[in-house]
């Protein structure tokens, strides 16, 4: 494990990402808003009011979830 | 609103409004976002449905962005009343955890339950799904829960603090039309919470049919998507769960084997 990066599994698949991200720094390099996804962390749904707080760490797994056409 | 056919019928005094939990709605059509061919014609083909209530589905976004799929691009939650799906969810666990999503997205507390227990038929895992909407009932939210069309699951689901029950006319995407109509009537006779059939409904006479079983509404999403002009069939079916409806609460005459002169059949001429 490089020191510069830290691995994560988001939406199913690994990925390397720069260390100290929270999760809305992590949505903004990915160019989402906030108000259009839903975040859950390691089974947990977290709140939007925590995506400030909530700092990414190795190893976590995370899903970014939207609404999408259904019936 | 003159889009919307049954606000006009109610206006009139011949309908009354359909309440889903707590919540009341001058259309008995609610529709599905999914299939269609681009987003353009889904916003107008469910502007021309008349529906107030639209369902969604929960998906990992697509974080290669071949394309913008996220569906509130393009619907205004505030011009429609947003029901999350739990479908493609083949296990109670799943079911919950997508609702639970759903929710987080703080739209509201409605959920379109369904747990699906065959991948040929599509037809539901009834017994995951009593699991997962008395979970979920209990968490708060109001489930309004996809089923098939026995009556004793309905009144498992209604006992477990469904909102609404939803059976099948017949399998999802099948456009079959009501293949069971006895038990959608019995189950509907049962029941005191809205009764809205779920897929199955593939053109308009289907829908007129459905909604002369006496439910409360019906919920479809293939029927208009994959007709060749999903705009014009959602005009037809509006007009048809009007028909349908009013139909039903009118009384039909009594249907008999024997013809019946409609003109006198006295003051006849020598």
């Amino acid at each position: 494990m490089s020191a510069d990066t830290i691995h994560v599994r988001l939406n199913g698949k690994p990925r390397e990402i720069q260390p100290g991200h929270t999760v809305h720094s992590l949505l903004e390099s990915l160019d989402l808003r906030a108000g259009m996804v839903v975040v859950e962390l390691n089974l947990e749904i977290l709140g939007r009011d925590s995506y400030a707080e909530c700092q990414v760490q190795e190893g976590d797994t995370i899903e970014l979830v939207h609404f999408v056409g259904g019936g | 609103m003159t889009q919307n056919a049954t606000a006009t019928e109610s206006a009139h005094g011949l309908d009354g409004p359909l309440e889903i939990g707590g919540i009341e709605f001058m259309s008995r059509l609610i529709v599905g976002t999914g299939k269609y061919a681009d987003n353009e014609v889904m916003m107008e083909a469910i502007r021309a449905s008349g529906t107030e209530m639209v369902t969604v589905a929960v998906r990992r976004v697509d974080l290669d962005r071949s394309k913008e799929e996220a569906i509130l691009h393009h619907l205004d939650p505030d011009e429609f009343f947003l029901l999350a799906n739990t479908a493609g969810c083949y296990s109670a666990e799943d079911a919950i955890r997508y609702a639970r999503l759903a929710r987080a997205a703080g739209f509201n507390e409605f959920v379109k339950l369904e747990v699906i227990g065959d991948e040929t038929t599509l037809l539901p895992d009834v017994h995951a799904t009593l699991e997962a909407a008395k979970t979920l009932s209990d968490e708060g939210f109001k489930v309004m829960a996809y089923t098939n069309d026995d009556l004793i699951t309905a009144l498992r689901l209604e006992d477990a603090g469904c909102v609404a029950v939803m059976p099948l006319a017949s399998p999802i995407g099948s456009g079959l039309g009501v293949v069971n109509p006895y038990f959608i009537r019995e189950i509907k006779r049962r029941l005191e919470v809205p009764v809205i059939v779920d897929a199955g409904v593939g053109t308009a006479s289907d829908a007129c049919v459905t909604m002369e079983q006496g439910v409360d509404g019906v919920l479809m999403n293939t029927a208009l998507a994959a007709a060749d002009d999903p705009v014009r069939m959602s005009h037809a079916m509006r007009h048809a769960i009007v028909a349908g409806r009013l139909a039903f609460l009118a009384g039909r005459m009594p249907s008999r084997e024997i013809a019946v002169p409609s003109s006198p059949t006295t003051g006849m001429l020598d």
